[in-house]
């Protein structure tokens, strides 16, 4: 238990420093704590996305680790590589990392991550989660969730913005009986840095799905990307947890929400949601955790 | 101790004088981020140390010392996130 890295134990290097991510990225946050975490053995892989764009603008490099850039798909197939090529050439004490955004995840970079976790590769593929394809302004992608405005989808006197439900790439990874999986966010660091500790010791397939808000995206002032997060966690929109060894834990089981109105309406993406909608979106979550708790394991433990 | 910094950087005046291939060297920062920046984020004598501000700044601006913490106004943006997180409110916000 004490050995646990802290905000107090945790390097003072920065491996991602300098960067031009928007002032209150979420996802920024979740890149430099994965990589401090890791530390300088992390040899990561980021595709194109927002934390890409942010982070190599030659001669302005803002990694010090050794990082790349892949295809908008490729981030897994460059995973199976990069930890192929390290290995073949006798790098000791490295860790392939992927920090890949939600669309290139979830959509154009599925197949690859299917593939890796298949081949059961030695890699760790990060999701940060913003819920759309913010680097290329704000559409929708496969991990939107229902009701939230894009450009792609937006909101009008008929339809109110995104009409399909955010996919469960959790449990898609996990299906593939993957040695280990895990949600987070950034709104509780603690729990992801634990997370990040594990997966960069299990041998094979490691995935970490890490919810990321985005301001710019979300509608929401700068400051306050942590507490949305929290809002969220808070209101049963997202749970923390793992799938290890075939089965399912949730780490933390609240014993009521908080108002989903309130996380919603606090958000310029949702402020269109009518209270019919908002209705939709409580009963898809009521459902989900109705099953989780069902059927999960949930043992609660201090995070 | 380590992160990325700031390095002179010369225009490349000729052919040769551009990276062969797309690598470069890593952590090699030209341009500082302080310019985006209305407000600047002040640490008072209120902190208590708890470090909630250096784990949840999105830059890694904050940095421990001997003494407590200090900001690398280089590289803040002036987000605000630290001021938020700080339980103590010993964070303001000071405008430029
Ligand atoms: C094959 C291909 N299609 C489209 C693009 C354009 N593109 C670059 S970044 C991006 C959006 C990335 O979204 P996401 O993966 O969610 O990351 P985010 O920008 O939100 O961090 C798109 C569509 C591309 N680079 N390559
Ligand atoms: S658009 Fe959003 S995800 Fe992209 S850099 Fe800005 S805040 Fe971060
Ligand atoms: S969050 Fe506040 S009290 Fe804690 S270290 Fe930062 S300034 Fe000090
Ligand atoms: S204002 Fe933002 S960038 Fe500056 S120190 Fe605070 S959290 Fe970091
Ligand atoms: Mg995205």
């Amino acid at each position: 238990m004490s050995n646990k890295i802290t905000a107090k134990t945790i390097t003072d290097s920065e491996f991602f420093y300098g960067h031009k991510a928007c002032a209150g990225c979420g996802g920024s946050l979740a890149v430099r704590i994965a990589l401090k975490v890791l530390g300088e053995g992390a040899i990561s892989v980021l595709p194109a996305g927002c934390m890409s764009a942010v982070g190599f603008n030659y001669p302005h490099l803002c990694f010090s680790n050794n990082s790349i850039i892949s295809t908008f798909a490729g981030t897994a197939s460059m995973l199976t590589g990069v930890e192929a090529g390290a290995r073949a050439v006798g790098i000791k004490n490295f860790k392939a990392v992927g920090l890949a955004g939600d669309g290139g995840t979830a959509d154009i970079g599925i197949q690859a991550l299917s593939g890796a976790i298949d081949r059961n590769d030695d890699i760790l593929y990060i999701c940060y989660d913003n819920e759309a394809y913010m680097n290329t302004g704000i559409q929708k992608s496969g991990l939107t969730p229902f009701g939230a405005k894009t450009t792609t989808t937006p909101s009008g006197e008929n339809i109110h913005g995104n009409l399909r439900p955010k996919k469960n790439l959790f449990e898609i990874v996990a299906a593939h009986d993957i040695p280990y999986a895990a949600t987070a966010s950034i709104g509780n660091l603690p729990d992801f840095i634990n997370k990040i500790e594990k997966a960069s010791k299990i041998k094979g397939t490691a995935y970490i799905h890490v919810v990321a808000p985005c301001p710019i995206g979300w509608g929401i002032p700068v400051n306050e990307t942590i507490e949305i997060a929290r809002k969220m966690m808070d209101c049963g929109l997202w749970y923390l947890a793992e799938y290890e060894n075939g089965k399912f834990k949730l780490n933390k089981n609240p014993s009521d929400f908080s108002s989903i109105e309130d996380y919603l309406l606090a958000q310029g993406r949702f402020k269109h949601l009518e209270a019919a909608d908002i209705e939709i979106l409580a009963l898809q979550r009521d459902t989900k955790w109705a099953t989780i708790r069902k059927n999960w394991n949930n043992i609660q433990e201090e995070l | 101790m380590s992160k990325p910094y700031l390095r002179p950087y010369q225009k490349p005046q000729k052919l040769s004088d551009y990276p062969l291939g797309t690598a470069s060297e890593a952590g090699y920062l030209v341009t500082k981020n302080s310019g985006w920046r209305n407000e600047r984020p002040i640490i008072t004598d209120e902190c208590i140390n708890c470090l909630q501000c250096y784990l949840y700044c999105p830059d890694g601006v904050i940095f421990k010392t001997e003494d407590g913490l200090d900001i690398d106004y280089d590289f803040c943006k002036g987000c605000g996130i630290c001021e938020k997180i700080c339980p103590k409110q010993a964070i303001k916000m000071e405008v430029e």
